[in-house]
């Protein structure tokens, strides 16, 4: 996929967001500033070709009771719960999976599963929606113009309409009244050679069930885990390539 | 058969009257607009699981309905339906007017309304969405040079039958971009059907004769034109084997899904117990839409009286926008298969019939698209020599 070209501009203005004057400028003018790290022409470009970054979930691992990832993921983003389910963006949740024949449930968390072949990108009429060359997908909130064709189009629900105005954003992952977003992988972490929060906070919590990786690198925990393991995509019918993997279903 | 003579209708009260209806209507869709713009779309009652809701249903029924509105130019010109051609320039200008209403709607719904340039000059050339603004504005540009060979003095009919021609087939790409948006989605179970473009095409076939003897009828009435008896029945007796086109490809798409047992999920949802979606696709659809207006058409009295292709209109425009919302709003309700042969559920509605409850700025929102699509029709016919001074049976004549 081409990338969109790096320019001056773009990167001024993220060093000014960046810096101290970024919760005075969203507050000035709300949805205006946005910038979108990881989602921008600029966090694009610093993307290594050579790596294919992917998760894969071990639902064995996963404590029904336990929701650790998503509280980290809500505190890393800074979207919330309003109490209002329905409209509220969720860029990770957790699922309930019981199967009928056995009755046997298991729990796991469900966020963007980074496909090879997103049909989020392919529907997105501005290419607001787009993939960089290590596998993530994410959203420019530059572009994106809120029709929610990526949502219509998106298996796993992954994506969130932002339904209010917001407030207090983090500076790392900037969202924007009327555009649509979902899990990063905390491409601001990763970029910095840093792991995703809903992760770190798995691991935090003593259940390990979630690991981060180059699917690439045949070297990396990832891959030998999926060399050893078996492991499914979901959806596979549809033959997207996620980078999200799942284990132990 | 006499000589067709185009006048403008004249401004009397009840045609002022009507435009400052519609004019009110294009006001509460502004107010709408502006309203959903400052507090969001929390206000609304769309959601991240119906992300598309009513506004969509008027968008998609008014552009849908667009295309087949031009249908009567196209019978004429490309044809040769004598008959139709006093009524070409109309067609024409419905179709346009159709489409700008349905685009409007499109355009305020849009999360960032004001980024509509980037829209209009960034494009996924993978995405059917960005096909369709090609689509959209192209048949815009084509219908208005249709309109404007047909009222030029001077331009031979064979150019007029060419422009016709590419008009006809552009309608054609445009309902199949429209159809598509839907046809496309592999993800959910509702959609996913190369059936849908087709059947795009005949509900537009069907939704836009309708609209077309409605609209055409009235603004005839308003300016004491007459309309022809033989005339209606004709269009009426079209407009039944359109109706019939939508049923027979309605009745394939769902006999293909019950089929094949990975789509039995979705047709019990859609057939059998899918609540408000399914007496909507029975009563509205079906019903209202299909089978009323067939028996008003074909029924040996009252079929032959002046009213019965109108009221047969009428019910198509009702019957086609319950499909049209069974298939936005139904086909997303149905939840997706995340998870074939398990059950599942989250905070996130997974696994659940998602619910939606319609709210009074999505009406006005949809609502000021119609209007603006009548007053635009009706602003036309008053400044431009559209509507035949008459369409009376020996004035048009009979092929």
């Amino acid at each position: 996929m081409k990338m969109p070209k790096l320019n001056g501009a773009e990167i001024s203005r993220r060093d000014f967001l960046r810096s101290g004057s970024a919760v005075a400028t969203l507050t000035l003018a709300p949805g205006v500033t946005l910038m979108a790290f990881g989602g921008s022409d600029a966090a694009a470009g610093t993307a290594d070709a050579g790596k294919r970054w992917g998760l894969l979930i071990d639902a064995n691992k996963c404590d029904k009771d336990c929701s650790a990832c998503v509280t980290a993921c809500s505190t890393e983003n800074g979207w919330k719960d309003n109490g209002r389910p329905e409209t509220d963006a969720q860029w990770i949740r957790k699922i309930t999976l019981k199967n009928t024949e056995t009755g046997r449930e298991t729990t796991m968390p469900m966020m963007c599963q980074h496909c090879e072949e997103p049909p989020c990108v392919d529907v997105c009429p501005t290419g607001a929606s787009f993939k960089r060359v290590d596998g993530i997908v994410l959203v420019d909130k530059h572009t994106c113009i809120g029709c929610r064709y990526c949502m219509m189009a998106c298996p796993f629900k992954a994506r969130s309409f932002v339904h209010e105005p917001v407030i207090n954003q983090k500076s790392d992952a900037p969202r924007g009244q009327g555009t649509v977003e979902s899990c990063t992988l905390c491409v601001h972490r990763v970029d910095k050679g840093g792991t995703p929060a809903c992760v770190e906070a798995c691991a935090d919590a003593g259940f390990e069930a979630i690991i981060f990786g180059d699917l690439k690198d045949p070297e990396s925990e990832i891959s030998k885990r999926l060399a050893t393991y078996s492991s499914a995509a979901l959806r596979p019918d549809l033959d997207l390539n996620p980078g999200v993997r799942y284990t132990n279903l | 058969m006499e000589r067709t003579i185009y006048r403008e209708i004249k401004a009397t009260r009840r045609v002022w009257e009507l435009a400052v209806v519609l004019l009110a209507f294009i006001g509460g869709m502004l107010a709408s607009f502006f309203y959903v713009e400052h507090y969001g779309h929390i206000v609304t009652g769309m959601t991240n699981q119906i992300v598309w809701g009513l506004p969509h249903v008027f968008a998609i029924f008014l552009i849908v309905a667009a295309s087949g509105a031009l249908n009567v130019a196209s019978i004429a010109s490309v044809f040769d339906q004598k008959v139709y051609k006093p009524m070409a320039r109309m067609s024409a200008l419905l179709a346009m007017s159709l489409l700008i209403g349905g685009l409007a709607i499109l355009v305020l719904d849009l999360g960032r309304a004001d980024r509509i340039l980037i829209a209009a000059t960034t494009y996924n050339f993978s995405s059917i969405f960005a096909w369709n603004l090609i689509l959209y504005t192209g048949f815009l540009g084509i219908a208005g040079a249709y309109l404007f060979v047909q009222m030029s003095n001077g331009i031979p009919y064979a150019v007029v039958r060419k422009v016709g021609l590419l008009a006809f087939v552009w309608r054609l790409a445009l309902t199949t971009g429209t159809g598509s948006i839907f046809g496309w989605l592999v993800a959910r179970p509702g959609y996913d059907a190369a059936i849908m473009a087709p059947l795009f095409i005949a509900m537009s076939f069907a939704f836009g004769l309708a609209i077309f003897i409605l609209v055409t009828v009235t603004l005839c009435r308003l300016s004491g034109r007459v309309f022809g008896e033989k005339l209606i029945h004709r269009m009426g007796r079209l407009l039944a084997v359109f109706v019939a086109a939508v049923l027979y490809f309605t009745a394939v798409r769902h006999l293909t899904n019950l089929y094949t047992a990975e789509h039995a999920g979705f047709e019990r949802f859609a057939l059998l117990d899918g609540g408000i979606y399914t007496t909507l696709f029975w009563v509205g659809q079906v019903l209202i839409g299909g089978l009323i207006p067939l028996m008003v058409i074909f029924h040996p009295s009252f079929g032959k009286t002046f009213k019965a292709p109108l009221v047969a209109s009428v019910l198509v425009v009702i019957g086609g926008f319950a499909q049209v919302y069974v298939i936005v709003v139904g086909g997303q309700a149905y939840p997706m298969e995340l998870f074939p042969g398990y059950e599942f559920s989250s905070s996130f509605g997974d696994g659940a019939v998602a619910t939606y409850s319609p709210s009074l700025p999505e009406l006005a929102l949809g609502l000021g698209g119609v209007a603006i699509a009548l007053f635009a029709a009706g602003f036309g016919t008053k400044i431009l020599r559209i509507l035949p001074t008459s369409l009376s049976d020996a004035n048009v004549g009979q092929d």
